[in-house]
């Protein structure tokens, strides 16, 4: 029981997660307080969130280098609005927010189904595109927290229950993505078009399209995404999380999630995006400089994808040792 | 059972008519450098001085040069998303190695060396483990630059050896400089290493067809594993070039290059999934973005335009021969 639990992928990473946390609290006994805990999830949760759009997307054997630029033309988009028509109410907003961002995904989902370009290279191009966009739009101007209305600034963090909206926010979409990819129809489509895109066509799934709408999901989570950044941090401008793209194929890949598609859980993305989250605040605790985060990070990826790969050979080999036999 | 058979047929030699030269990718890269010259010098006056026009190839031989190496690898069918960050490494050891007292040869060693050994532990990685490389270059994107960080802080390494300059500063000849003639250099033994050596027919080979590749007897590791090195020792010289040209090292140095060099490669026709590509094409793709954005600087537009533009550019490049192939056919 307990060998088949430690054979759990997800399992350990947990394991690792608090056994490091714990470590930390042994010589920091306030960093395992539950108000830097909820802290340090409320920190987290829109990575949290972006793992999840960006893992339903490599799922399908693709990857969105674009959800960084997404979320910032959107939030830019977004604060523009707000800052030239205060009286919008937030649903407006957060409605055009996933709108901007299901269209920004659109293009890249478009040009992935339709034409058939590899995601990495329209995406490494949208990348530059959608920020570039926020230039054009802005003319290199700030939107600073006074030009926002109060109400868009608070409204994520507004505690119910003794947490913020953000992480309620995270947590159901965690829970609804749950639902999603373990009882859908199309959940399970995701997982059937980058296991095997061959088997798939013949089990009657566009690969494609399923590709596309991919893109589509996760655009929109980074659209909402956007908005709860600009709001959480009260600053819109071009630069607003450049790079961030690298920390979300991070967490995905430090949660399980294979780049060739197929495999791939949702605690475990949650998880990765926490243990990031966990190493993130933690270094300043312990007082070691900032700087070192980006190294540690690089680290954590090579690590993981190095223990990803021998889990996803082993299987692979099996089969085809049975295979052989067989024949 | 005929159509099959005609579907499979390989032609003993292939067709070099005029109509297919003139539609080869690199002849219609080239028809667009003059269109975009020729337009260039009508928009600004100062276009045509020799002068302007020999800053202009500072702007992307350092990037063309890493685009040399980065063509192999993506024919080969793999890809290096971390040459920036090696940049950056190898900028930082340069630095420290001249706050040591180091003098100009040792730095451009150390710079070099600093860039094949990143290169190498990429080419281990993804050759001992069996990884993708678009993840481990993406793990040693954060690694390497994490490490520039780690050493250098918010801080900056100046104080380089006066003759230090002489990499991305000097000209050899009149208004050629020695960037310039260096890549020139490496572009025609790059052109034939892929294009007359066994080794590039060997990289093809990998490109296509990995495992028949390894059937034939090809050491398809130890191959990758070399053009990996390779790449990383061509971003070591660019760090040498890019840092005697600015004089200074940030860790933010080359902050987004691996996009344009992908993109100059991608833009030469090396198709993006491995298996084809040519040195010319590359070499061509490499003039056409130089004059892309020095033209729009003359025009006085900010960087971040440019940009888009190299966003638009690397995927209509694409897009548009395969939606041409879909209007023609029925």
């Amino acid at each position: 029981m307990i060998k088949a639990l430690l054979k759990n992928r997800d399992v350990v990473l947990g394991l690792i997660l608090v056994m490091m946390t714990l470590a930390i609290a042994a010589r920091f006994p306030g960093f395992i307080e539950l108000e830097n805990l909820r802290g340090i999830f409320t920190d987290t949760s829109i990575l949290i969130i972006l793992a999840l759009a960006q893992m339903i997307v490599l799922l399908t054997r693709c990857i969105d280098l674009s959800i960084a630029s997404n979320l910032a033309l959107t939030g830019m988009i977004v604060a523009m609005i707000n800052a030239s028509s205060p009286e919008l109410s937030i649903a407006v907003l957060v409605g055009v927010s996933l709108i901007v961002g299901f269209c920004l995904g659109a293009v890249n989902g478009l040009f992935v189904w339709l034409l058939g370009i590899p995601p990495i290279v329209v995406t490494l191009g949208t990348l530059a595109i959608y920020r570039g966009i926020i230039f054009l739009l802005t003319d290199g101007q700030w939107i600073n927290a006074h030009e926002m209305s109060p109400a868009f600034l608070q409204a994520p963090r507004n505690i119910i229950i003794g947490l913020p909206v953000l992480a309620w926010v995270a947590i159901g979409l965690v829970t609804a993505a749950a639902v999603f990819f373990g009882w859908s129809k199309l959940g399970r489509a995701l997982y059937a078009v980058g296991g095997n895109p061959v088997a798939a066509v013949y089990a009657g799934l566009d690969v494609g399209k399923t590709q596309f709408i991919a893109f589509c999901i996760s655009g929109m989570l980074s659209g909402l995404c956007g908005y709860l950044w600009v709001a959480r941090y009260a600053v819109a401008y071009v630069d607003i999380a450049r790079g961030f793209e690298l920390e979300v194929v991070a967490a995905c890949v430090i949660g399980g999630i294979s780049i060739a598609g197929g495999i791939g859980t949702i605690p475990g993305v949650v998880l990765g995006a926490l243990f990031l989250g966990v190493v993130k605040n933690a270094l300043p605790v312990i007082g070691i400089s900032p700087f070192w985060q980006l190294a540690i990070s690089g680290s954590v990826i090579i690590i993981a994808v190095v223990i990803n790969a021998r889990q996803e050979k082993t299987v692979g080999k099996l089969i085809l040792r049975s295979s052989h036999k067989a024949g | 059972m005929t159509d099959r058979a005609s579907d499979n047929h390989i032609p003993d030699r292939l067709d070099v008519g005029w109509k297919p030269r003139m539609l080869r990718w690199e002849t219609l890269l080239f028809a667009v450098a003059v269109v975009i010259f020729v337009f260039n010098a009508n928009a600004s006056p100062y276009f045509l001085d020799p002068w302007n026009l020999s800053d202009a190839t500072f702007n992307f031989t350092e990037k063309a040069t890493i685009a040399l190496a980065m063509a192999l690898l993506i024919v080969a069918a793999e890809i290096d998303l971390s040459v920036a960050s090696i940049i950056a490494v190898a900028s930082v050891a340069m630095g420290a190695a001249a706050q040591a007292g180091v003098g100009t040869w040792g730095l451009v060693v150390i710079g070099m060396a600093t860039g094949a050994l990143a290169g190498a532990f990429n080419g281990f990685l993804v050759t001992r483990f069996g990884l993708p490389s678009i993840v481990v270059t993406i793990g040693t994107m954060s690694l390497f630059r994490g490490i520039a960080y780690v050493v250098l802080g918010d801080g900056v390494y100046k104080g380089y050896p006066a003759d230090f300059a002489f990499f991305g500063q000097e000209y050899v000849f009149w208004v050629i400089s020695f960037e310039f003639v260096f890549f020139l250099v490496m572009a025609v033994v790059f052109g034939i290493i892929l294009h007359r050596t066994v080794f590039g027919r060997w990289i093809f080979a990998i490109g296509n067809n990995p495992v028949g590749a390894r059937f034939s007897g090809i050491r398809v590791e130890r191959v990758k594993f070399i053009l990996f090195v390779v790449s990383g020792l061509m971003a070591g010289v660019a760090a040498v070039m890019l840092t005697s040209r600015i004089g200074s090292t940030r860790p933010t140095i080359a902050l987004g290059m691996e996009l344009e060099v992908v993109t100059m490669v991608v833009l030469g026709g090396v198709n993006i999934l491995g298996g084809s590509g040519s040195i010319p094409g590359v070499v061509i793709a490499a003039f056409v973005m130089g004059l892309v954005t020095f033209g729009l600087g003359l025009l006085n537009i900010p960087g971040i335009v440019m940009s888009i533009v190299i966003g638009v550019m690397l995927i209509s490049v694409i897009a548009l021969p395969i939606l041409w192939k879909k209007i023609r056919a029925p």
